[in-house]
């Protein structure tokens, strides 16, 4: 063990420890003086809190020092000139943008990133399982889960387009926004709270670190396109698809449910 | 034999959380790039980091942070002071939001990147004073948008409303915020929303909506994320524009 890696460590321990302390103080600071009763429990949870500093500081040595650069690396060889044109670097000089049909492998890898890590989120697991619940049945469980998972895997990929191309986020953002308050007008009033909130359970903790060393990555190769000014975007649009695939999949099956209901009045008459 | 069984358990789910990335990633590699993977030992130790940290943390919330966060938010909720309620929201959004681990990362990763592109000085300097500007920005604006969120609830406001009037507002600033901004701004509201925020702020919309008379859950209890995923896109710009100036 030598002394330098003790010390990063340390470094990360001790940043960790101011990390969580806010939350320590606002627990603590209403627990004695606006609550005013004894904390139960109290070696479990100074015990789980050691567990929280620890586990945390190895998450995030882990987080710097495998998913960034894994995602870095994915990036640099989907987006090699090599490994696009077959050798055949020529399309790539004289400073021309290469024509985004050649990345078709990188638009692949971002819909199956976008949707597998959504289809595997937990947190999503449970907000399925509550949307069956108030929808009385109407919205199946897996139905939702692979509706949610469609919508990252359809952001991540237009998201992925759109560093490839270098056009402006404002324009998509702006465009989807009005496209989503539209469908909020029409859609079933009980899906819009848990519509809004899918879009924050799509971006995991280990997901969105990936996605930002991603798009960075695409948009530092790609000749011509800034990583300042490019390379964010994909969370936004992984967090923003999803919010009206769930609207639209509530809209769909309610039609469905509607018209299966006049069917069968029909027939009865 | 049952703790044992459990732990075993509890490092399966951290896996499972990892899994679907490594396969992607790997069929990518093996399949579609063929060629070895670079760096694949520090690659594997990293995993293994990520998975045991993740493990241990989530752990440690569930002995620790979730149980006294969920006793206080439904606590609080039936207090009855309305002042003290949202200053908790507000307290409970900003401090979580400080703590969240993606959000350490990206903001690090985004001052390197300004520095790089000579929008702040490329000192060490003012790199960690524009990422703690960042987070701090983040945290102030999803505390913001918590106590919001705690007013709503108590009032009964519907949700759509501030959809529609944050929406708008950010499409309104998205056009004088500076460029090197905007790309960042629009990805803190998906960083906010992770690990340690999510479940303490549902407790505390769950447990409002239902010590509250006439509150439905559903209807009011959720929303919370959606405010706390808003307000950082336009609070962010709004920093955007101190630091670098109006477009």
């Amino acid at each position: 063990m030598n002394n330098e890696f003790l010390n990063s460590s340390l470094a990360i321990l001790w940043g960790t420890f101011t990390d969580i302390l806010p939350i320590l103080l606002v627990l603590g600071f209403f627990q004695i003086f606006v609550i005013r009763r004894e904390i139960p429990y109290i070696k479990d949870i100074c015990m789980g809190l050691v567990l929280v500093l620890i586990g945390l500081s190895i998450f995030i040595l882990g987080l710097e020092r495998c998913v960034f650069p894994v995602g870095a690396q994915m990036a640099d060889q989907l987006a090699a000139p090599n490994f696009l044109t077959d050798g055949k670097i020529d399309v790539f000089e004289a400073g021309h943008k290469p024509a985004p049909s050649l990345y078709y492998w990188t638009y692949i890898f971002a819909f199956m990133i976008g949707f597998s890590t959504a289809l595997a989120e937990p947190a999503l697991i449970a907000v399925a399982l509550k949307a069956n619940e108030i929808s009385t049945g109407a919205i199946s469980q897996w139905g939702l889960r692979i509706t949610v998972a469609l919508g990252g895997a359809i952001g991540v990929t237009l998201g992925v387009y759109r560093i490839i191309t270098g056009t402006p986020l404002y324009i998509y953002i702006a465009c989807a926004y009005v496209f989503l308050l539209i469908q909020t007008y029409f859609a079933p009033k009980y899906i819009v709270p848990l519509a809004f909130d899918s879009g924050g359970v799509t971006t995991s903790t280990v997901t969105v670190p990936l996605l930002a060393a991603l798009g960075i990555g695409l948009s530092s190769n790609i000749p011509g396109n800034s990583p300042i000014l490019d390379g964010f975007g994909l969370i936004a649009f992984a967090a923003l698809f999803p919010m009206m695939t769930t609207m639209a999949y509530a809209m769909i099956s309610q039609y469905l449910i509607k018209r299966k209901q006049v069917e069968e009045i029909d027939s009865n008459e | 034999m049952s703790i044992l069984s459990y732990l075993v358990k509890r490092i399966f789910f951290a896996f499972k959380d990892v899994f679907p990335v490594i396969a992607v990633i790997t069929f990518f590699q093996l399949i579609v790039i063929r060629q070895p993977f670079p760096n694949l030992e520090e690659s594997l130790i990293g995993v293994t980091l990520v998975i045991f940290g993740l493990f241990i943390f989530l752990l440690g919330l569930e002995t620790a942070l979730f149980p006294i966060g969920e006793r206080m938010a439904n606590q609080f909720a039936s207090l009855g002071n309305v002042w003290w309620l949202i200053f908790f929201g507000f307290a409970l959004g900003f401090s979580t939001t400080i703590a969240e681990p993606a959000l350490t990362v990206i903001a690090g990763k985004a001052g390197n990147l300004a520095a790089e592109a000579g929008v702040i000085l490329n000192s060490k300097d003012s790199i960690s004073k524009f990422v703690y500007g960042l987070r701090i920005t983040v945290a102030l604006s999803v505390g913001i948008a918590i106590a919001l969120g705690v007013i709503r609830i108590i009032k009964g406001w519907p949700l759509t409303w501030f959809i529609m009037v944050g929406y708008a507002l950010i499409v309104l600033v998205t056009f004088f915020a500076p460029r090197e901004i905007i790309g960042i701004a629009y990805d803190s509201g998906g960083i906010t929303t992770s690990t340690i925020t999510v479940p303490l702020i549902t407790a505390l919309g769950l447990g409002l909506a239902a010590n509250i008379r006439g509150r439905n859950p559903i209807m009011d209890g959720f929303g919370l994320i959606a405010l706390a995923s808003m307000a950082p896109i336009l609070f962010v710009m709004i920093y955007g524009i101190t630091v670098y100036g109006l477009r």
